[in-house]
Protein backbone atom coordinates (compact mmCIF):
# COMPACT_ATOMS: atom_id res chain seq x y z
CA UNK A 1 0.00 0.00 0.00
CA UNK A 2 1.13 3.48 -0.86
CA UNK A 3 1.08 6.17 1.86
CA UNK A 4 0.95 9.88 1.16
CA UNK A 5 2.46 12.12 3.86
CA UNK A 6 1.73 15.84 3.49
CA UNK A 7 4.25 17.99 5.40
CA UNK A 8 4.48 21.71 6.12
CA UNK A 9 7.46 24.02 6.54
CA UNK A 10 6.92 26.19 9.64
CA UNK A 11 8.89 28.45 11.98
CA UNK A 12 10.94 26.18 14.23
CA UNK A 13 9.12 25.56 17.51
CA UNK A 14 12.06 26.97 19.52
CA UNK A 15 11.97 30.36 17.82
CA UNK A 16 10.36 33.24 19.70
CA UNK A 17 7.89 34.63 17.18
CA UNK A 18 7.77 38.39 16.64
CA UNK A 19 4.87 40.33 15.25
CA UNK A 20 5.75 42.82 12.48
CA UNK A 21 5.53 46.51 13.38
CA UNK A 22 2.97 47.13 10.62
CA UNK A 23 0.71 44.42 12.12
CA UNK A 24 0.55 42.57 8.80
CA UNK A 25 1.79 39.28 10.19
CA UNK A 26 4.75 37.69 11.96
CA UNK A 27 8.34 38.33 10.95
CA UNK A 28 9.72 35.42 8.90
CA UNK A 29 13.00 37.01 7.80
CA UNK A 30 16.13 35.14 8.87
CA UNK A 31 14.11 32.84 11.09
CA UNK A 32 14.93 29.15 11.42
CA UNK A 33 12.34 27.03 9.63
CA UNK A 34 11.68 23.33 10.25
CA UNK A 35 9.28 20.56 9.40
CA UNK A 36 6.06 20.92 11.42
CA UNK A 37 6.64 18.62 14.45
CA UNK A 38 3.35 16.76 14.03
CA UNK A 39 4.20 16.11 10.35
CA UNK A 40 7.56 14.73 11.43
CA UNK A 41 5.65 12.24 13.59
CA UNK A 42 3.55 11.42 10.49
CA UNK A 43 6.67 10.69 8.40
CA UNK A 44 8.08 8.54 11.22
CA UNK A 45 4.85 6.54 11.45
CA UNK A 46 4.81 5.90 7.70
CA UNK A 47 8.42 4.70 7.85
CA UNK A 48 7.66 2.39 10.80
CA UNK A 49 4.68 0.92 8.96
CA UNK A 50 6.92 0.32 5.94
CA UNK A 51 9.49 -1.37 8.17
CA UNK A 52 6.69 -3.63 9.46
CA UNK A 53 5.84 -4.54 5.86
CA UNK A 54 2.42 -2.86 5.93
CA UNK A 55 3.40 -0.13 3.51
CA UNK A 56 5.24 -0.40 0.19
CA UNK A 57 5.87 3.21 -0.79
CA UNK A 58 5.96 6.55 1.03
CA UNK A 59 5.39 9.76 -0.92
CA UNK A 60 5.94 13.05 0.90
CA UNK A 61 4.22 16.15 -0.45
CA UNK A 62 4.44 19.79 0.50
CA UNK A 63 2.93 23.01 -0.79
CA UNK A 64 5.17 26.01 -0.32
CA UNK A 65 8.06 28.10 -1.62
CA UNK A 66 11.17 26.66 -3.29
CA UNK A 67 12.85 26.51 0.14
CA UNK A 68 10.25 23.94 1.23
CA UNK A 69 12.49 21.47 -0.66
CA UNK A 70 14.49 21.27 2.59
CA UNK A 71 11.41 20.02 4.40
CA UNK A 72 10.96 17.32 1.77
CA UNK A 73 14.65 16.36 1.97
CA UNK A 74 14.14 15.98 5.70
CA UNK A 75 11.24 13.56 5.08
CA UNK A 76 13.28 11.69 2.45
CA UNK A 77 16.21 11.35 4.87
CA UNK A 78 13.86 9.84 7.45
CA UNK A 79 12.74 7.22 4.94
CA UNK A 80 10.20 8.58 2.45
CA UNK A 81 10.82 7.17 -1.05
CA UNK A 82 10.04 10.21 -3.18
CA UNK A 83 8.50 13.63 -2.88
CA UNK A 84 6.31 16.21 -4.59
CA UNK A 85 6.76 19.97 -4.19
CA UNK A 86 3.77 22.05 -5.21
CA UNK A 87 5.29 25.50 -5.51
CA UNK A 88 3.37 28.40 -4.05
CA UNK A 89 4.80 31.47 -2.36
CA UNK A 90 1.76 32.99 -0.67
CA UNK A 91 -0.05 31.68 2.40
CA UNK A 92 -2.82 29.22 1.68
CA UNK A 93 -5.93 28.59 3.73
CA UNK A 94 -6.47 25.02 4.94
CA UNK A 95 -9.37 24.46 2.54
CA UNK A 96 -7.17 25.36 -0.47
CA UNK A 97 -4.47 23.03 0.86
CA UNK A 98 -7.03 20.24 1.21
CA UNK A 99 -8.23 20.80 -2.37
CA UNK A 100 -4.67 20.66 -3.71
CA UNK A 101 -3.95 17.51 -1.74
CA UNK A 102 -7.13 15.97 -3.13
CA UNK A 103 -5.81 16.67 -6.63
CA UNK A 104 -2.45 15.09 -5.70
CA UNK A 105 -4.38 12.04 -4.43
CA UNK A 106 -6.15 11.71 -7.77
CA UNK A 107 -2.73 11.25 -9.36
CA UNK A 108 -1.06 9.19 -6.66
CA UNK A 109 -3.98 7.00 -5.52
CA UNK A 110 -2.65 6.34 -1.99
CA UNK A 111 -4.34 3.81 0.28
CA UNK A 112 -3.62 5.89 3.37
CA UNK A 113 -2.74 9.50 4.14
CA UNK A 114 -0.92 10.35 7.38
CA UNK A 115 -0.38 13.98 8.39
CA UNK A 116 0.04 16.14 11.49
CA UNK A 117 -3.06 17.07 13.48
CA UNK A 118 -2.17 20.75 13.29
CA UNK A 119 0.55 23.05 12.04
CA UNK A 120 2.21 25.00 14.84
CA UNK A 121 2.09 28.26 12.87
CA UNK A 122 -1.60 28.88 12.18
CA UNK A 123 -2.80 26.31 14.77
CA UNK A 124 -5.84 25.60 12.57
CA UNK A 125 -6.22 21.82 12.96
CA UNK A 126 -8.28 21.51 9.77
CA UNK A 127 -6.47 20.09 6.73
CA UNK A 128 -6.74 16.36 7.52
CA UNK A 129 -10.43 16.52 8.31
CA UNK A 130 -11.19 18.71 5.28
CA UNK A 131 -9.25 16.42 2.95
CA UNK A 132 -11.10 13.39 4.36
CA UNK A 133 -14.43 15.12 3.69
CA UNK A 134 -13.49 16.15 0.13
CA UNK A 135 -12.34 12.60 -0.66
CA UNK A 136 -15.32 11.02 1.12
CA UNK A 137 -12.90 9.03 3.30
CA UNK A 138 -13.06 8.23 7.01
CA UNK A 139 -10.67 9.96 9.42
CA UNK A 140 -8.77 8.91 12.51
CA UNK A 141 -7.68 12.20 14.03
CA UNK A 142 -5.30 12.76 16.98
CA UNK A 143 -3.85 9.27 16.63
CA UNK A 144 -1.90 7.74 19.51
CA UNK A 145 -1.62 4.31 17.92
CA UNK A 146 -2.49 2.69 14.62
CA UNK A 147 -2.73 -0.77 13.26
CA UNK A 148 -3.07 -1.41 9.55
CA UNK A 149 -5.05 -4.50 8.58
CA UNK A 150 -6.17 -5.67 5.12
CA UNK A 151 -8.82 -3.19 3.88
CA UNK A 152 -9.13 -1.45 7.23
CA UNK A 153 -7.21 0.38 9.92
CA UNK A 154 -7.64 0.67 13.68
CA UNK A 155 -6.78 4.05 15.11
CA UNK A 156 -6.58 4.80 18.81
CA UNK A 157 -7.42 8.47 19.24
CA UNK A 158 -6.59 10.94 22.00
CA UNK A 159 -9.98 12.39 22.95
CA UNK A 160 -10.99 14.55 25.92
CA UNK A 161 -10.78 12.37 29.00
CA UNK A 162 -9.20 9.27 27.47
CA UNK A 163 -8.75 7.17 24.37
CA UNK A 164 -11.16 6.06 21.68
CA UNK A 165 -10.31 3.25 19.26
CA UNK A 166 -12.05 3.42 15.90
CA UNK A 167 -12.00 1.15 12.89
CA UNK A 168 -11.94 2.82 9.50
CA UNK A 169 -12.38 1.44 6.02
CA UNK A 170 -9.41 2.04 3.78
CA UNK A 171 -8.57 4.33 2.10
CA UNK A 172 -8.49 6.58 5.15
CA UNK A 173 -6.82 9.61 6.72
CA UNK A 174 -4.89 9.62 9.98
CA UNK A 175 -3.76 12.76 11.79
CA UNK A 176 -1.01 12.37 14.35
CA UNK A 177 -0.87 13.32 18.01
CA UNK A 178 2.23 13.66 20.18
CA UNK A 179 2.31 10.18 21.63
CA UNK A 180 2.13 8.23 18.37
CA UNK A 181 5.90 7.87 18.19
CA UNK A 182 9.20 9.61 18.70
CA UNK A 183 10.70 10.61 15.35
CA UNK A 184 14.19 9.33 14.57
CA UNK A 185 17.16 11.48 13.74
CA UNK A 186 18.15 10.96 10.12
CA UNK A 187 21.58 9.32 9.88
CA UNK A 188 24.29 10.91 7.78
CA UNK A 189 24.24 8.11 5.14
CA UNK A 190 20.46 8.52 4.89
CA UNK A 191 20.82 12.29 4.52
CA UNK A 192 23.28 11.66 1.66
CA UNK A 193 20.94 9.12 0.09
CA UNK A 194 18.02 11.54 0.36
CA UNK A 195 19.83 13.99 -1.91
CA UNK A 196 19.49 11.51 -4.74
CA UNK A 197 15.82 10.71 -4.16
CA UNK A 198 13.49 12.33 -6.69
CA UNK A 199 11.46 15.48 -5.97
CA UNK A 200 8.81 16.21 -8.57
CA UNK A 201 8.00 19.90 -8.97
CA UNK A 202 4.51 21.16 -9.63
CA UNK A 203 2.69 24.46 -9.33
CA UNK A 204 -0.73 25.29 -7.95
CA UNK A 205 -1.81 26.15 -11.50
CA UNK A 206 -1.12 22.55 -12.60
CA UNK A 207 -4.06 21.45 -10.47
CA UNK A 208 -6.53 24.19 -11.44
CA UNK A 209 -7.28 25.13 -7.83
CA UNK A 210 -8.06 28.74 -6.89
CA UNK A 211 -5.55 29.60 -4.14
CA UNK A 212 -7.12 32.95 -3.19
CA UNK A 213 -7.84 33.32 0.54
CA UNK A 214 -11.46 33.82 1.54
CA UNK A 215 -10.82 35.16 5.04
CA UNK A 216 -9.42 38.67 5.38
CA UNK A 217 -6.70 39.11 7.98
CA UNK A 218 -7.18 42.66 9.24
CA UNK A 219 -4.24 42.68 11.62
CA UNK A 220 -1.87 40.50 13.62
CA UNK A 221 -0.92 41.75 17.06
CA UNK A 222 1.15 40.61 20.02
CA UNK A 223 -0.81 39.13 22.91
CA UNK A 224 -1.54 41.23 25.98
CA UNK A 225 1.35 41.43 28.43
CA UNK A 226 1.51 39.16 31.43
CA UNK A 227 1.25 40.13 35.08
CA UNK A 228 4.26 40.82 37.25
CA UNK A 229 3.79 39.22 40.58
CA UNK A 230 4.99 38.99 44.13
CA UNK A 231 8.06 36.96 45.05
CA UNK A 232 7.71 34.84 48.18
CA UNK A 233 10.71 33.42 50.02
CA UNK A 234 9.37 30.10 51.28
CA UNK A 235 6.67 27.52 50.69
CA UNK A 236 5.20 28.39 54.10
CA UNK A 237 4.84 32.04 53.09
CA UNK A 238 3.23 30.95 49.84
CA UNK A 239 0.62 28.85 51.66
CA UNK A 240 -0.06 31.79 53.97
CA UNK A 241 -0.64 34.18 51.03
CA UNK A 242 -2.94 31.73 49.26
CA UNK A 243 -4.91 31.18 52.47
CA UNK A 244 -5.24 34.93 53.01
CA UNK A 245 -6.92 35.20 49.63
CA UNK A 246 -9.17 32.21 50.29
CA UNK A 247 -7.72 30.33 47.34
CA UNK A 248 -6.92 27.18 49.32
CA UNK B 1 -30.88 33.62 10.33
CA UNK B 2 -30.17 31.57 13.45
CA UNK B 3 -26.88 30.04 14.49
CA UNK B 4 -26.41 26.40 15.41
CA UNK B 5 -24.25 25.19 18.30
CA UNK B 6 -23.08 21.60 18.38
CA UNK B 7 -23.47 20.46 22.00
CA UNK B 8 -20.59 18.81 23.87
CA UNK B 9 -21.76 15.96 26.10
CA UNK B 10 -21.19 12.32 27.00
CA UNK B 11 -24.77 11.11 26.35
CA UNK B 12 -25.58 11.68 30.03
CA UNK B 13 -24.32 15.12 30.99
CA UNK B 14 -24.11 18.33 29.06
CA UNK B 15 -20.58 19.78 29.20
CA UNK B 16 -20.27 23.43 30.22
CA UNK B 17 -18.35 23.98 26.96
CA UNK B 18 -21.80 24.08 25.33
CA UNK B 19 -22.99 27.09 27.33
CA UNK B 20 -19.76 28.92 26.60
CA UNK B 21 -20.14 28.25 22.89
CA UNK B 22 -23.71 29.56 23.11
CA UNK B 23 -22.25 32.83 24.49
CA UNK B 24 -20.04 33.14 21.41
CA UNK B 25 -22.86 32.14 19.04
CA UNK B 26 -25.19 34.79 20.48
CA UNK B 27 -22.67 37.45 19.42
CA UNK B 28 -22.52 36.08 15.85
CA UNK B 29 -26.11 35.41 14.85
CA UNK B 30 -29.37 34.99 16.77
CA UNK B 31 -31.52 33.14 17.71
CA UNK B 32 -29.29 30.29 18.86
CA UNK B 33 -30.24 26.65 18.36
CA UNK B 34 -28.36 23.78 20.01
CA UNK B 35 -27.91 20.40 18.35
CA UNK B 36 -27.66 17.45 20.74
CA UNK B 37 -26.46 14.48 18.70
CA UNK B 38 -25.90 11.28 20.61
CA UNK B 39 -27.48 8.04 21.74
CA UNK B 40 -29.97 7.82 24.63
CA UNK B 41 -29.25 11.47 25.20
CA UNK B 42 -32.73 12.95 25.77
CA UNK B 43 -31.59 13.92 29.25
CA UNK B 44 -28.81 16.04 27.72
CA UNK B 45 -31.38 17.88 25.60
CA UNK B 46 -33.32 18.63 28.79
CA UNK B 47 -30.20 20.22 30.27
CA UNK B 48 -29.52 22.21 27.09
CA UNK B 49 -33.01 23.70 26.97
CA UNK B 50 -32.37 25.63 30.19
CA UNK B 51 -29.38 27.53 28.76
CA UNK B 52 -30.42 31.17 28.54
CA UNK B 53 -30.57 32.52 25.00
CA UNK B 54 -31.28 29.16 23.37
CA UNK B 55 -34.49 29.23 21.33
CA UNK B 56 -34.60 25.62 20.25
CA UNK B 57 -32.82 22.35 21.03
CA UNK B 58 -32.56 19.89 18.16
CA UNK B 59 -32.31 16.31 19.39
CA UNK B 60 -30.82 13.64 17.12
CA UNK B 61 -30.99 10.53 19.28
CA UNK B 62 -29.64 7.54 17.40
CA UNK B 63 -27.10 4.75 18.12
CA UNK B 64 -25.00 5.92 15.15
CA UNK B 65 -24.12 9.08 17.12
CA UNK B 66 -23.09 7.29 20.33
CA UNK B 67 -19.33 7.75 19.80
CA UNK B 68 -19.62 11.23 18.17
CA UNK B 69 -17.73 10.01 15.10
CA UNK B 70 -16.95 12.74 12.59
CA UNK B 71 -18.35 10.98 9.53
CA UNK B 72 -21.98 10.48 10.71
CA UNK B 73 -22.15 13.65 12.87
CA UNK B 74 -20.80 15.86 10.05
CA UNK B 75 -23.42 14.33 7.72
CA UNK B 76 -26.11 15.25 10.28
CA UNK B 77 -24.85 18.84 10.67
CA UNK B 78 -24.73 19.19 6.88
CA UNK B 79 -28.37 18.05 6.62
CA UNK B 80 -29.33 20.93 8.94
CA UNK B 81 -26.85 23.52 7.63
CA UNK B 82 -29.05 25.27 5.01
CA UNK B 83 -31.19 26.85 7.77
CA UNK B 84 -28.23 28.49 9.52
CA UNK B 85 -25.96 31.51 9.04
CA UNK B 86 -23.35 30.23 11.46
CA UNK B 87 -22.44 26.82 12.87
CA UNK B 88 -20.31 26.72 16.00
CA UNK B 89 -18.74 24.01 18.14
CA UNK B 90 -16.46 24.19 21.16
CA UNK B 91 -12.80 23.59 20.25
CA UNK B 92 -12.85 20.24 22.03
CA UNK B 93 -11.56 16.99 20.55
CA UNK B 94 -15.06 16.41 19.11
CA UNK B 95 -15.54 19.93 17.76
CA UNK B 96 -12.10 19.94 16.17
CA UNK B 97 -12.75 16.52 14.67
CA UNK B 98 -16.19 17.18 13.21
CA UNK B 99 -16.45 20.80 12.08
CA UNK B 100 -13.73 20.97 9.37
CA UNK B 101 -15.58 18.17 7.54
CA UNK B 102 -18.68 20.37 7.52
CA UNK B 103 -16.75 23.42 6.28
CA UNK B 104 -15.06 21.47 3.47
CA UNK B 105 -18.33 20.09 2.08
CA UNK B 106 -19.94 23.54 2.29
CA UNK B 107 -16.84 24.90 0.50
CA UNK B 108 -16.25 27.60 3.12
CA UNK B 109 -13.24 28.33 5.32
CA UNK B 110 -13.34 27.53 9.03
CA UNK B 111 -12.36 29.86 11.86
CA UNK B 112 -10.60 27.71 14.46
CA UNK B 113 -10.38 28.41 18.16
CA UNK B 114 -11.75 31.97 18.27
CA UNK B 115 -11.15 33.92 21.49
CA UNK B 116 -13.31 36.97 20.72
CA UNK B 117 -16.23 38.04 18.57
CA UNK B 118 -15.62 41.72 17.77
CA UNK B 119 -18.64 41.98 15.49
CA UNK B 120 -20.75 39.37 13.68
CA UNK B 121 -18.12 39.36 10.90
CA UNK B 122 -14.90 40.03 12.82
CA UNK B 123 -13.13 37.60 15.11
CA UNK B 124 -9.89 37.18 17.01
CA UNK B 125 -7.96 33.94 17.19
CA UNK B 126 -4.50 33.07 18.52
CA UNK B 127 -1.76 31.75 16.23
CA UNK B 128 1.77 30.55 17.01
CA UNK B 129 0.70 29.15 20.38
CA UNK B 130 -0.74 32.50 21.37
CA UNK B 131 2.44 34.38 20.48
CA UNK B 132 0.34 36.43 18.09
CA UNK B 133 -3.35 37.14 17.65
CA UNK B 134 -5.11 37.42 14.29
CA UNK B 135 -8.04 39.77 13.71
CA UNK B 136 -10.02 38.23 10.87
CA UNK B 137 -12.98 39.30 8.80
CA UNK B 138 -15.27 36.54 7.53
CA UNK B 139 -17.96 37.87 5.23
CA UNK B 140 -20.16 36.63 2.44
CA UNK B 141 -20.40 32.95 3.36
CA UNK B 142 -21.71 30.67 6.07
CA UNK B 143 -19.54 30.89 9.17
CA UNK B 144 -18.07 27.69 10.54
CA UNK B 145 -16.39 28.34 13.88
CA UNK B 146 -14.75 26.47 16.73
CA UNK B 147 -14.64 28.34 20.03
CA UNK B 148 -11.92 28.39 22.68
CA UNK B 149 -14.07 27.66 25.71
CA UNK B 150 -11.70 29.24 28.26
CA UNK B 151 -12.23 32.59 26.49
CA UNK B 152 -16.02 32.82 26.82
CA UNK B 153 -18.28 32.92 29.90
CA UNK B 154 -20.99 30.28 30.16
CA UNK B 155 -24.43 31.52 29.14
CA UNK B 156 -26.53 31.69 32.33
CA UNK B 157 -29.29 29.21 33.13
CA UNK B 158 -32.92 30.21 33.04
CA UNK B 159 -33.78 29.46 29.42
CA UNK B 160 -36.88 27.60 28.36
CA UNK B 161 -36.20 26.30 24.85
CA UNK B 162 -38.39 23.88 22.96
CA UNK B 163 -36.97 20.45 22.11
CA UNK B 164 -37.47 19.31 18.55
CA UNK B 165 -36.53 15.85 17.37
CA UNK B 166 -34.60 15.72 14.12
CA UNK B 167 -34.16 12.70 11.87
CA UNK B 168 -30.79 10.99 11.74
CA UNK B 169 -28.89 11.61 8.52
CA UNK B 170 -27.60 8.77 6.37
CA UNK B 171 -24.50 7.21 7.94
CA UNK B 172 -21.70 7.00 5.37
CA UNK B 173 -20.73 3.72 7.09
CA UNK B 174 -17.00 4.35 6.90
CA UNK B 175 -16.15 4.10 10.58
CA UNK B 176 -17.21 2.57 13.87
CA UNK B 177 -16.07 2.64 17.48
CA UNK B 178 -14.18 -0.45 18.65
CA UNK B 179 -13.59 0.57 22.25
CA UNK B 180 -13.32 3.53 24.57
CA UNK B 181 -10.93 3.81 27.46
CA UNK B 182 -11.77 6.87 29.50
CA UNK B 183 -9.50 7.85 32.36
CA UNK B 184 -11.37 7.49 35.63
CA UNK B 185 -9.68 9.70 38.14
CA UNK B 186 -10.76 10.58 41.64
CA UNK B 187 -9.39 14.02 40.92
CA UNK B 188 -11.47 16.67 39.15
CA UNK B 189 -11.30 17.03 35.37
CA UNK B 190 -8.55 19.42 34.23
CA UNK B 191 -10.73 21.88 32.35
CA UNK B 192 -13.38 21.98 35.10
CA UNK B 193 -11.15 22.05 38.24
CA UNK B 194 -11.06 25.06 40.58
CA UNK B 195 -7.39 24.40 41.29
CA UNK B 196 -4.82 22.90 38.92
CA UNK B 197 -1.30 21.93 39.92
CA UNK B 198 1.02 21.10 37.04
CA UNK B 199 4.50 19.63 36.88
CA UNK B 200 7.16 20.01 34.25
CA UNK B 201 10.52 18.65 33.22
CA UNK B 202 11.88 19.82 36.60
CA UNK B 203 10.18 16.82 38.24
CA UNK B 204 12.78 14.63 36.49
CA UNK B 205 10.85 11.35 36.67
CA UNK B 206 7.46 9.67 36.69
CA UNK B 207 8.00 8.61 40.31
CA UNK B 208 8.64 12.19 41.44
CA UNK B 209 5.18 13.22 40.20
CA UNK B 210 3.88 11.77 43.46
CA UNK B 211 5.05 15.06 45.03
CA UNK B 212 2.56 16.90 42.79
CA UNK B 213 -0.19 14.32 43.26
CA UNK B 214 -0.04 14.44 47.05
CA UNK B 215 -0.58 18.18 47.04
CA UNK B 216 -3.32 17.83 44.42
CA UNK B 217 -5.19 15.38 46.65
CA UNK B 218 -4.81 17.64 49.65
CA UNK B 219 -6.19 20.63 47.70
CA UNK B 220 -8.79 18.73 45.67
CA UNK B 221 -6.93 19.89 42.58
CA UNK B 222 -6.54 18.44 39.10
CA UNK B 223 -3.07 17.40 37.96
CA UNK B 224 -1.64 18.94 34.80
CA UNK B 225 1.72 18.81 33.07
CA UNK B 226 3.86 20.61 30.55
CA UNK B 227 4.51 19.06 27.17
CA UNK B 228 8.08 18.34 28.26
CA UNK B 229 6.77 16.21 31.13
CA UNK B 230 4.37 14.38 28.82
CA UNK B 231 7.07 13.82 26.19
CA UNK B 232 9.37 12.45 28.87
CA UNK B 233 6.64 9.96 29.81
CA UNK B 234 6.14 11.27 33.37
CA UNK B 235 2.35 11.52 32.89
CA UNK B 236 -0.23 10.57 30.22
CA UNK B 237 -0.88 12.90 27.31
CA UNK B 238 -4.35 13.90 28.49
CA UNK B 239 -2.68 15.76 31.40
CA UNK B 240 -0.98 18.16 28.99
CA UNK B 241 -1.78 21.84 29.42
CA UNK B 242 -0.79 24.02 26.48
CA UNK B 243 -1.07 24.88 22.81
CA UNK B 244 -1.72 21.34 21.69
CA UNK B 245 -3.21 20.07 24.95
CA UNK B 246 -5.88 21.37 27.31
CA UNK B 247 -6.60 25.07 27.70
CA UNK B 248 -7.44 25.76 31.36
CA UNK B 249 -8.48 28.84 33.34
CA UNK B 250 -8.94 27.77 36.99
CA UNK B 251 -9.15 29.99 40.08
CA UNK B 252 -5.64 28.88 41.05
CA UNK B 253 -2.94 27.44 38.81
CA UNK B 254 0.27 26.18 40.40
CA UNK B 255 3.16 25.55 37.98
CA UNK B 256 6.00 23.49 39.43
CA UNK B 257 9.28 22.92 37.63
CA UNK B 258 7.80 24.39 34.47
CA UNK B 259 9.96 26.97 32.70
CA UNK B 260 7.00 28.53 30.93
CA UNK B 261 7.50 27.90 27.22
CA UNK B 262 5.01 29.95 25.22
CA UNK B 263 3.27 26.69 24.24
CA UNK B 264 2.52 26.04 27.92
CA UNK B 265 1.58 29.63 28.75
CA UNK B 266 -0.93 29.48 25.89
CA UNK B 267 -2.82 26.87 27.89
CA UNK B 268 -2.99 28.49 31.34
CA UNK B 269 -2.32 32.23 31.27
CA UNK B 270 -6.00 33.09 31.73
CA UNK B 271 -6.09 31.43 35.17
CA UNK B 272 -7.26 33.85 37.89
CA UNK B 273 -4.23 33.42 40.15
CA UNK B 274 -0.98 31.83 39.00
CA UNK B 275 1.74 30.47 41.28
CA UNK B 276 5.17 29.49 39.94
CA UNK B 277 7.74 27.37 41.73
CA UNK B 278 11.01 27.10 39.83
CA UNK B 279 14.68 27.12 40.72
CA UNK B 280 15.59 29.32 37.73
CA UNK B 281 14.73 32.87 38.70
CA UNK B 282 14.80 33.92 35.04
CA UNK B 283 12.24 31.31 33.97
CA UNK B 284 9.54 32.93 31.79
CA UNK B 285 6.82 31.38 33.98
CA UNK B 286 7.53 34.10 36.57
CA UNK B 287 6.48 36.68 33.98
CA UNK B 288 2.86 35.49 34.20
CA UNK B 289 2.84 34.54 37.90
CA UNK B 290 1.03 36.36 40.71
CA UNK B 291 3.19 34.57 43.29
CA UNK B 292 6.67 33.30 42.51
CA UNK B 293 8.87 31.08 44.62
CA UNK B 294 12.46 30.62 43.46
CA UNK B 295 13.39 27.30 45.03
CA UNK B 296 14.37 23.71 44.41
CA UNK B 297 11.05 21.94 44.00
CA UNK B 298 12.30 18.84 45.83
CA UNK B 299 12.62 21.04 48.90
CA UNK B 300 9.68 23.35 48.19
CA UNK B 301 7.00 20.72 47.53
CA UNK B 302 7.46 18.79 50.80
CA UNK B 303 7.57 22.14 52.62
CA UNK B 304 4.38 23.20 50.82
CA UNK B 305 2.69 19.96 51.86
CA UNK B 306 3.82 20.41 55.46
CA UNK B 307 2.55 23.99 55.52
CA UNK B 308 -0.83 22.77 54.24
CA UNK B 309 -1.09 20.34 57.14
CA UNK B 310 -0.85 23.14 59.66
Amino acid sequence: MKVLVPVKRVIDFNVAVRVKADRSGVDLTNVKMSINPFDEIAVEEAVRQKEKGKVTEIVAVTIGPAAAQETLRNALAMGADRAILVKHDAELEPLAVAKLLKAVCAQEQPGLIILGKQAIDDDCNQVGQMLAALLGWPQGTFAAQLEIQPDKIQVTREVDGGLQTVELKLPAIVTTDLRLNEPRYASLPNIMKARKKPIQEKTVADYGIDPAPRLKILEVTAPEKGRSGVRVTSAAELVEKLRERGLI
Amino acid sequence: MPSLVLAEHNNRLLDEATGKTVSAAAAVSTPVHVLVAGSDCRHVAQQARSISGVEKVLLADDPRYAGFLAEPVAALVLSLAPAYDAILAPATANGKNILPRVAAILDVPQLSDIIAVESPDIFRRPIYAGNAVQKIEAKGFKKIITVRIAAFPPAPAGGDAVIETVAAAEDPGLSHVVSENMTHSERPELTAARIVISGGRGLQSKENFILIERIADRLGAAVGASRAAVDAGFVPNDHQVGQTGKIVAPELYIAVGISGAIQHLAGMKDSRVIVAINKDENAPIFGVADYGLVADLFQALPDFEKALEK
